[in-house]
C-alpha cells in the first residue's frame, strides 16, 4: 500500500492528545513526565491486546478469559525472576536483562501451551456461538484463576523491578522511569515483529485475509482451522509477555489482575477497530496517555477517562479507528 | 467424460430443505451454464460443490474422487477455483495481494508464474493497472475482474463461477465475456451460474436449468436456445 493511501488522521489523534494535555498540566517537564509514562503504560497494554485483538478479529472469538493469560504470565516471570535473584539484584542493567528476557520467554512459553488447550477444550466446542463463549471463557478464567492459587497460593505476590531497572532518568527536568523506557522498546519490538509478520509475509497475508472472509480463504485452499489455532497460542503468549510487563509495572501480583486489565484491553480494540494490529496500538497510546493525564488532573474520574474516550471515538469512527471490512 | 458429477444431492440450511436431490454433470472442458429463477438453488449447488455447505444425502464427484464429504479447502487442493456471488475481494488487501493469495504454490509475489500473470493482464488490463492498489477501491466490474483472475492465477481443473456479469454494466458484460470466451478456448472446465440470457447463450456448451432444488433440464445449449416453448416454460422467458 502506498503510503498516499494511509489513513493519517487516526495517527493524529496522540499527538493531539498531547497537545491538549500540555496547557493543562502546567509546566513542560511534568507533561513530559505524565507523556512518557502513558506511553509505556499505552504499549504494555498495546502488548496485551494485540493478541486479543487478532483472536476477535480473525476467530470472531469473545474470548473473556484472555485476562488468565496476563496473570499466568505474571505469576511465571515471579516464579523465573525468583529464581535468578542474584542476577536481579545486580545493580548492572545487561545481568538484570538477561534475568527479564528469559522471564519473558518462559511466560510466553507458558502462556501459549495454556492457550493451546484452551484453544481446543474450552474454546472450540463454541465457535460461532457467542453468548457460549462469553460464558465459557469466563468460566475458563475463573478455574484459571483457582488453579493460580493452588500453585502460588491467594496471597499478594510481590514482584519487584530488577535493581538497575529502578528509579529514573531525568531529561530537561522531566522524570523519566527507566522501566518505562524498557517497556516502550519492548512495545515498539513487539509492533514491529507484528507489523513484519503481518504486512511482509504470507501467514500474515492469511491473517489479514481470514478476518475479513474465513470462508474466501477456506475456498482459495488453505486450512483455516489451523490458523486459528497459530493466532490464539499466539494471542495467549503476547498475553503472557503482557502479564509479565503489567507485573512488574505493577510490582504486585494478584491472581485477579487478568481480569482487572480486560476491560482495558476491549476497550482499547474497540477503538482500535476489531481485528487491526495498527488500530490496536493508537488505542493503546490513546487510553495510557489519558489515564496518566486524567490521573494527574482528575484523579477521581481516572477510571471513567477510557470509557469516555471509546464514546468519542466512537461517535466519530463507529466501527473504530482503522475498521477491518470484514464479511460477517 | 464427465469432470463433475453430483447425484441426488439433498442440503438443508439450518430447518430449510433448499435442495431436493440435484442430478447435474458438468464434461470435462466445457462449459456448462447452471441457469434458474431466482431460489432455484443455484447457488447453494455452487456452495455444496465446494463443501461450504454440506450435502444431507446424495454423492458428489469429482475426477471421479468422492468428494461430498471433504472440507472445503481439500476439495479447493483438488483443482477447483472458486468464485461466489459476492467475489470474496479481500477489500482491505491490495491487487497484488489477493492474487498472491490465490497463487498458492508463491511464497511472494515473484514467485507467480510470469507467463500466466501476462497472459492475465492482457485478459483482464484494470487488474495489472491496479496491481498495488487497495481492491476496496476497484469498481464493482474491476472487483468481478480481480475474483475471476484470482480464480486463474494458478491453472484450475475446473473453475466455478457465481453470476460474474452481475450489476456490470454492459461494455464490462462483453468484456467478461470475452474473457471467459478465452479461457473456455484454454481448455479449463467452467460451471457457470449466470441470470444474464445473452451471456449464457454466448458461452454455454451445455445448460442444465433448475427450479424448486432440482434440475429440471440438461441439454446442449444449441438445442435449449432454439426451443423458445422450453425456454419459457423453464425460465419464464425466451432467449
Amino acid at each position: 500500500m502506498k503510503i498516499s493511501d494511509l489513513d493519517w488522521k487516526p495517527l493524529a489523534l496522540v499527538p493531539v492528545l498531547a497537545l491538549i494535555a500540555l496547557p493543562l498540566t502546567g509546566s513542560l517537564s511534568t507533561w513530559l513526565t505524565l507523556t512518557v509514562a502513558g506511553l509505556a503504560m499505552g504499549m504494555i497494554i498495546f502488548i496485551i491486546a494485540s493478541g486479543l485483538t487478532l483472536i476477535f478479529g480473525l476467530m470472531d472469538v469473545l474470548n473473556f478469559g484472555h485476562g488468565v493469560f496476563i496473570a499466568l504470565g505474571a505469576f511465571v516471570a515471579s516464579t523465573v525472576l525468583g529464581w535468578m535473584g542474584d542476577w536481579t539484584g545486580s545493580g548492572e542493567l545487561w545481568r538484570n536483562l538477561v534475568a527479564v528476557f528469559p522471564a519473558m520467554l518462559v511466560a510466553m512459553l507458558v502462556a501459549g501451551a495454556v492457550g493451546l488447550a484452551f484453544e481446543r477444550f474450552i474454546v472450540r466446542p463454541v465457535y460461532g456461538h457467542h453468548l457460549k463463549q462469553i460464558l465459557i471463557t469466563m468460566g475458563g478464567m475463573i478455574i484459571g484463576e483457582e488453579l493460580i492459587k493452588v500453585i502460588w497460593g491467594p496471597a499478594q505476590i510481590p514482584l519487584p523491578l530488577p535493581e538497575a531497572l529502578r528509579g529514573a532518568v531525568f531529561v530537561a527536568e522531566a522524570a523519566i522511569s527507566k522501566y518505562r523506557l524498557l517497556a516502550v522498546v519492548v512495545g515498539l519490538v513487539v509492533f514491529g515483529l507484528l507489523s513484519w509478520t503481518l504486512g511482509r509475509t504470507k501467514i500474515g497475508l492469511l491473517i489479514r485475509a481470514g478476518v475479513q472472509d474465513r470462508e474466501m480463504v477456506e475456498s482459495l485452499g488453505y486450512r483455516i482451522g489451523r490458523l486459528f489455532v497459530g493466532v490464539f497460542v499466539i494471542g495467549s503468549a503476547l498475553a503472557g509477555l503482557g502479564g509479565v510487563m503489567w507485573g512488574l509495572f505493577q510490582q504486585n501480583l494478584i491472581p485477579q489482575m487478568g481480569a482487572q486489565v480486560n476491560v482495558l484491553i476491549f476497550i482499547v480494540i474497540i477503538i482500535g477497530g476489531l481485528g487491526s494490529t495498527g488500530g490496536a496500538l493508537i488505542g493503546a497510546l490513546l487510553v495510557g496517555l489519558m489515564t496518566n493525564y486524567t490521573g494527574f488532573l482528575v484523579p477521581t474520574l481516572t477510571q471513567f477517562a477510557s470509557i469516555f474516550l471509546m464514546v468519542a471515538v466512537l461517535l466519530w469512527r463507529p466501527q473504530g479507528v482503522y475498521p477491518v471490512a470484514s464479511s460477517r | 467424460m464427465n469432470l463433475l458429477e453430483l447425484q441426488g444431492v439433498q442440503t438443508h440450511i439450518g430447518a430449510y430443505h433448499i435442495l431436493h436431490g440435484v442430478d447435474l454433470v458438468v464434461p470435462k472442458g466445457q462449459l456448462t451454464m447452471l441457469l434458474g429463477r431466482n431460489g432455484a438453488g443455484k447457488t447453494t449447488t455452487l456452495r455444496t460443490i465446494m463443501g461450504l455447505w454440506h450435502a444431507s444425502q446424495g454423492r458428489v464427484r469429482f475426477a471421479d474422487k468422492d468428494i461430498t464429504a471433504l472440507r472445503t479447502p481439500d476439495i479447493a487442493a483438488l483443482g477447483i477455483a472458486y468464485v461466489p456471488e459476492t467475489m470474496g475481494i479481500f477489500s482491505d488487501l491490495t491487487v497484488k495481494e489477493n492474487m498472491l493469495l490465490a497463487a498458492r504454490s508463491a511464497k511472494n509475489a515473484d514467485g507467480i508464474d510470469d507467463t500466466r500473470l501476462k497472459w492475465i493482464f492482457q485478459l483482464f488490463p484494470a487488474v495489472e493497472k491496479f496491481w498495488n492498489h487497495p481492491a476496496g477501491k476497484l469498481s464493482g466490474g474491476q472487483k468481478q475482474m480481480l475474483a475471476v483472475s484470482r480464480a486463474i492465477v494458478e491453472p484450475r481443473a475446473l473453475l466455478i463461477v457465481d453470476e460474474p456479469s452481475k450489476g456490470l454494466a454492459p461494455v464490462m458484460i462483453h468484456n467478461m465475456i470475452d474473457a471467459f470466451a478465452e479461457l473456455k478456448a484454454s481448455g479449463v472446465t467452467i460451471l457457470l451460474v449466470e441470470q444474464n440470457i445473452h451471456f449464457a447463450q454466448r458461452l454455454g456448451d451445455t445448460v442444465a436449468v433448475m427450479d424448486n432444488g432440482s434440475v429440471v433440464h440438461c441439454g446442449p445449449m444449441a438445442a435449449f436456445s432454439a426451443d423458445e416453448q422450453l425456454q419459457q416454460s423453464l425460465l419464464g422467458l425466451a432467449l
